[in-house]
């Protein structure tokens, strides 16, 4: 029993690695999405989580802000916003040495000028003359940084990067993606299980051989397509239908295969019974086998639309990528490129990107293993 | 193109399908009720409108495109010209398209088997905890996320500054934490190929994951206890229960994820764009999909050389279909 016990412990300390190893690169990507742009360009995002020491430098106000009190031209004014949280432990008042100044003593410009700062940040500037530059001096602080987070990187990447629009774009392609496989399909899977035509078993091997043949088989013949129906109609093919329809054919296969499967489960009884009654193929598709595929329709609804948010390659080879068609991944890739060191805007994009994606994950997490599950029973 | 716009385009195409098979079969249903004579003829009009709009898709996006596609493979750039095998010749000479067929090899080694081994010992730790499902939960995630999305996140992991500089990467951060110099991991050739791989290893483990828990769930719970009262260790029933218990699901697994590393294409063109030696088939194939104008033939070729990978996987599973009818 006790050896038991070990063991059990050593599953649960190996599983916790694990977790902590799946986890750890999401959130950090999490976390650095919230964080200050420019402390996350000079710090990892793991310091975040913790009060940690910054160096900072900051400019007093100019002469605009003095005023004259006790014989003395005065600037008086605070380092920080509101409730930023720091409380500085030193400063200083030249970059060779930072750290000169423990808070709250008095330091001394080379213009006589004298400058103390309290620990949040508000500072007393004097002077016997009068202050004649509109800048004000450096002030050099090393302060204790509380956790801080903002939604600011959101705001910028939905509204000034494109990433808003972008999100649009793939809803627009995702969606039709989706539901137009689903409706033909549950059609020719119902086909392929209960009528009997010539060529059937032979149908049903070309969809079981579809499942695997790459999509890149594809690509070329269909762009070629795609172009000479532009030329001939001076419609571009390249747009939303067109793209629609790729994301239909490449998913045809393997949803014909989960939805034929489904279908074939469910009993036959009930189908003779509906036909000695006189209900035809349609009524009986609509009646009976609609209301029970449900289940099935919601996991291969899941299947699919992910694929088709989450994929790049069909967006990119069958759109243009102008701002009104580019979707998501496509326009992170872009980003990838253009703003490679801009890490808030990245993280903060691909974190956009995965909303979707992981709201359908922890809300419908049933029927997407499911779906998984059924799918690679046999495929 | 404004929200409504394209919201009114989406929604009218998705009811373009839907009026498409009601109407049509509410048709055949008025006139087909008026007589009985009429049933065999009513039926095979029933089959071409069920079938029609799938079979037109599967024909114009699989089926022409495949014949194309060998088609074209001997054909010059534009596909006007007769060549013969001189764009298989290219290929086998061409050094990035050697350097691309290793890489492709390298990740259908690593891979699956890597992405399969976990997902089995993970499955088998989180079957026996409380708190297992959470953390299959957790494993399972990345699967939801895009390639793309999921380079952005490792590329924050592998992220670069100079020695001096504070690294903002984690495993640089953890590298130098240990007095190691920091190193520009995606440009290291042939290891940058092993960094690529960890990121779909990452991915897949969880695919693995939720198929070995469904399975391991079909496991009859007596043969486990009597192995247990016998004093058979953990390790015992894992390798002589467990593992031949589940031959044929890490089998299936196995494939499921060979088929997808065989395609893979995000994630190498968000992170390296094939640059450092780390190019695989897919990526060499949409290059030259685009490069110089574009070359039909080199790209159908390429094409063709991932889809004899998947072959074998193709046959064993029309192999298994005909069983099936049989019984």
């Amino acid at each position: 029993m006790k050896k038991f016990q070990i063991s059990s412990f050593l599953s649960q300390l190996l599983l916790l690695f694990f977790v902590i190893l799946w986890i750890i690169p999401t959130f950090g990507l999490f976390i650095s999405s919230l964080r200050d742009k420019d402390l996350l360009a000079i710090s990892g995002w793991w310091t975040s989580l913790t009060t940690t020491k910054v160096n900072e430098i900051y400019r007093m106000s100019g002469m605009t802000e003095q005023i004259f009190e006790d014989g003395f031209f005065v600037v008086r004014g605070s380092l920080f916003e509101d409730n930023s949280g720091k409380k500085i432990e030193t400063f200083g008042i030249t970059s060779k040495n930072i750290n000169e100044f423990v808070v709250g003593e008095i330091a001394s410009f080379k213009d006589n000028s004298q400058v103390t700062v309290n620990e949040v940040g508000e500072y007393i500037w004097k002077s016997e003359k009068e202050f004649t530059k509109k800048k004000g001096k450096r002030l050099f602080i090393t302060a204790l940084s509380p956790p801080s987070f903002t939604f600011d990187n959101y705001k910028e990447v939905l509204f000034k990067e494109g990433i808003g629009q972008a999100f649009l774009n793939t809803t627009a392609v995702a969606l039709p993606s989706t539901l137009i496989p689903l409706i033909i399909c549950s059609f020719f899977a119902y086909a392929l299980t209960w009528m009997k035509f010539f060529g059937r078993d032979t149908l049903l091997a070309v969809i079981i051989a579809s499942l695997v043949v790459p999509l890149q088989m594809s690509l070329i013949p269909i762009l070629t397509i795609y172009n000479d129906f532009g030329a001939l109609f001076g419609v571009a093919a390249k747009s939303y239908p067109g793209v629609w329809m790729a994301h239909t054919g490449f998913g045809l296969a393997s949803t014909t295969f989960l939805l034929r499967n489904f279908i074939k489960s469910l009993p036959i009884e009930m189908m003779e019974a509906a036909k000695v009654d006189g209900a035809s193929h349609y009524d009986i598709f609509l009646r009976i086998i609609l209301p029970l595929s449900i289940p099935a329709f919601a996991s291969i609804f899941i299947l699919q639309f992910l694929w088709c948010w989450n994929d790049l390659l069909v967006g990119l080879v069958f759109l243009d990528q102008v701002p009104s068609e580019i979707i998501l991944t496509a326009k992170l890739k872009e980003l990838l490129g253009s703003r490679g060191e801009n890490w808030e805007i990245l993280t903060t994009g691909a974190f956009v990107s995965m909303t979707v994606p992981l709201f359908i994950f922890f809300a419908l997490q049933r029927y997407f293993i499911r779906g998984l599950v059924a799918g690679s029973v046999k495929g | 193109m404004d929200v409504l716009n394209l919201f009114f385009i989406v929604f009218l195409g998705i009811l373009l399908f839907i009026l498409y098979f009601h109407i049509s079969n509410s048709i055949l249903d008025f006139y087909g009720k008026k007589t009985d004579r009429r049933y065999n003829f009513e039926n095979s009009i029933r089959v071409v409108i069920f079938i029609a709009p799938a079979f037109i898709v599967l024909f114009i996006f699989i089926l022409y495109p495949v014949f194309e596609t060998i088609r074209l493979s001997f054909y010059d750039k534009f596909g006007r010209e007769f060549v013969g095998f001189y764009n298989y010749r290219w290929a086998v000479n061409d050094p990035e398209f050697q350097r691309s067929i290793l890489n492709n090899l390298g990740w259908l080694l690593i891979v699956p088997t890597l992405s399969t081994f976990f997902g089995l010992v993970i499955a088998n730790l989180a079957d026996r905890v409380w708190w297992g499902s959470i953390a299959k939960s957790i494993i399972f995630m990345p699967m939801a996320i895009s390639f793309v999305g999921a380079g952005v996140i490792w590329k924050f992991i592998y992220e670069y500054r100079g020695p001096g500089d504070t690294q903002i990467g984690l495993l640089n951060a953890i590298i130098v934490s240990f007095g190691y110099e920091p190193q520009a991991w995606l440009t290291i050739p042939v290891w940058n190929n092993v960094f690529l791989m960890a990121i779909m290893i990452w991915i897949q483990t969880g695919l693995a994951l939720v198929i070995f828990s469904a399975a391991l769930r079909g496991i009859p719970k007596e043969t486990l206890e009597a192995a247990r009262i016998d004093g058979a260790s953990e390790f015992k029933i894992f390798f002589s229960i467990i593992i031949p218990y589940l031959e044929q699901t890490i089998l299936v697994i196995w494939t499921l994820i060979t088929i997808i590393v065989l395609r893979i294409f995000d994630i190498i063109f968000a992170m390296t764009n094939g640059e450092w030696q780390t190019g695989v088939l897919a990526n060499l194939m949409y290059d030259w999909m685009f490069r110089g104008g574009g070359d039909s033939g080199r790209g159908s070729v390429l094409a063709i050389v991932i889809m004899i990978g998947v072959i074998p996987i193709l046959a064993w599973n029309l192999y298994k279909h005909r069983q099936e009818q049989k019984i």
